[in-house]
């Protein structure tokens, strides 16, 4: 460890490492701060992705892939399926190795990295601009000089609002989840299957992915508007002894997910925002993973770039910004207002949307069809609709969405 | 104030995201609420996945 860095990231997920990793590729000099033991240890993750998304950023690997999906399954409330098949839909990533192989990346260009590494808070030079962090490591509290700081520190972030940037999220815009990964479920192995109903997952939806084996993450996101009334285990607790008595629970996970538009404020002078600490998880999927690594890697270029020109005040560092809008907070603006409408759906709305989808010939249904039968009566949604989904399915698909 | 069950606790950090006055501190296992910040809005027990805060009337 040396005592001045271009670039602290604080947080070793997928937005911290990906930026670690791209900011030494163009130059910088970078020390990753992660305050848990192991890197990708507790996953709080459903472990789903979609193909391309991935794809762009990283080549699959099978050392990190647990499955493959092929089709996706929308169940509604009376249990009826719509089927939308498509090869490459996506992967269920064994997440603990896919976390460990980023922070390798970043290792291999270059990054230091320190697990058991709490950040505490931030030093700021006589201007109030942030210049360095304050950590505590096995019982010693260091304190380091860095030109620019990045908070990747997930949906527990608390370092925007140390920076002096207003993060906390409305009731309304965090998924409350939790998870338990099985064994002994019976299910198609290449099929996601997502259940909505309000009654069992109000302002959000229940999740299957396989993992292969029999083995399941089962789990299901409310929103936080209704988390007040009834929790997401017993949601959950309910819906497992319904649909897999004879099954049971190796691991229990759980977790929030932001979804929200992008955080207005996601860059100071020296100072970046990147993954679920900005906000930056699609609104209407709460797949967080791709988003994380796409605004990771811009993040850690724009970095690199501000470290050789020598200027890391916001104007510069706002190149991040623009092109994060440019290639995925637009959209979440958009699906943003469509999960506010279709999370409003009663089950009777989406009884009727299931049985109108399935009175289409099977060529025909698509995600755009789904939304605009769930959507009829909402033409300024349909637009939005179609704006987001004329991309294929599987871009879209992030994680399934 | 609040109260919490700490051995129900997974440090998920779903509460921290919605404090209002940022005065909860999550280590790897270790979870503290500082209560001369703390204004008792409830918000962090609302969104708790497993039921690990309660509100209790001093
Ligand atoms: C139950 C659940 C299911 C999900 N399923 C999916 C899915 O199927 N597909 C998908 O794409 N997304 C899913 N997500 C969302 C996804 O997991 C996140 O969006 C993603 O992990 C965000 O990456 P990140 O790098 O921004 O943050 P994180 O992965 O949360 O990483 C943040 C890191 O910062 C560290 N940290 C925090 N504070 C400090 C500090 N003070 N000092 C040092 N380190 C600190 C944390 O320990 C953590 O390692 C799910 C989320 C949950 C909760
Ligand atoms: S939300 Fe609940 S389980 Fe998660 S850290 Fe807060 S108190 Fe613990
Ligand atoms: S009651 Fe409100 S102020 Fe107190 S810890 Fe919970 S969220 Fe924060």
């Amino acid at each position: 460890m040396s005592d001045h860095y271009d670039v602290i990231v604080i947080g070793a997920g997928p937005a911290g490492s990906m930026a670690a990793w791209h900011a030494s590729l163009g130059g910088a000099k970078v020390l990753v701060l992660e305050k848990d033991r192991d890197i990708g240890l507790p996953v709080r993750c459903a472990e789903g992705v979609g193909a391309a998304g991935l794809q762009s950023l990283i080549e699959a690997d099978p050392r990190w892939i647990a499955n493959k999906i092929e089709g996706i399954n929308l169940i509604s409330p009376h249990g009826k399926r719509v089927h939308l098949a498509n090869e490459d839909f996506g992967y269920v990533l064994n997440r603990k190795l896919f976390d460990n192989f980023l922070a390798e990346k970043a290792s291999k260009a270059g990054a230091e990295i320190l697990t058991k590494a709490y950040a505490e808070e931030l030093l700021f030079d006589e201007k109030g601009d942030v210049n360095g962090v304050v950590f505590s490591r096995f019982g010693k509290r260091l304190s380091l000089r860095a030109k620019i700081v990045m908070g990747a520190d997930g949906v527990e972030s608390r370092v925007g609002r140390w920076a002096g940037i207003r993060t906390q999220l409305k009731l309304r815009d965090i998924e409350t989840c939790v998870q338990f990964t099985m064994a002994n479920v019976d299910v198609t192995p290449s099929d996601c299957d997502f259940y909505f109903s309000h009654e069992r997952a109000p302002g959000g939806y229940i999740w299957v992915f396989p993992k292969g084996d029999g083995i399941a993450n089962v789990g299901l996101g409310i929103s936080g508007e209704y988390a007040q009334y009834q929790s997401p285990l017993r949601y959950l607790e309910d819906f497992v002894q319904e649909h897999f008595p004879k099954a049971s629970v190796l691991t229990t996970t759980v977790g929030g997910v932001p979804v929200a538009p992008t955080n207005k404020q996601i860059v100071k002078n020296g100072f970046m925002l990147i993954g679920d600490a900005a906000h930056q998880a699609n609104p209407i999927s709460g797949g967080g993973i791709v988003p994380a690594m796409v605004a990771g890697k811009l993040a850690g270029q724009v970095a690199a770039e501000a470290v050789q020109t020598g200027d890391v005040s916001a104007a510069f560092l706002k190149k991040y910004e623009r092109q994060w809008y440019k290639s995925e907070g637009n959209t979440h603006k958009i699906t943003y207002r469509l999960k506010e409408a279709v999370y409003k759906l009663t089950d009777d709305d989406l009884n009727k949307t299931a049985d109108s989808i399935l009175s289409l010939p099977e060529g025909k249904r698509t995600i755009v069809a789904v939304f605009k039968k769930a959507l009829y009566n909402k033409p300024s949604l349909i637009l939005d609709a179609l704006k987001v989904f004329k991309m294929s399915i599987s871009e879209v698909f992030d994680p399934l969405s | 104030m609040i109260r919490i069950k700490e051995d129900r606790c997974d440090f998920c950090g779903t509460c921290v995201s919605v404090c209002p006055v940022d005065c909860i501190e999550l280590r790897e296992t270790v979870i503290k609420i500082d209560e001369k910040t703390c204004t008792d809005c409830k918000l962090c027990v609302y969104v708790c996945p497993i039921e690990t805060l309660e509100f209790v009337d001093e």
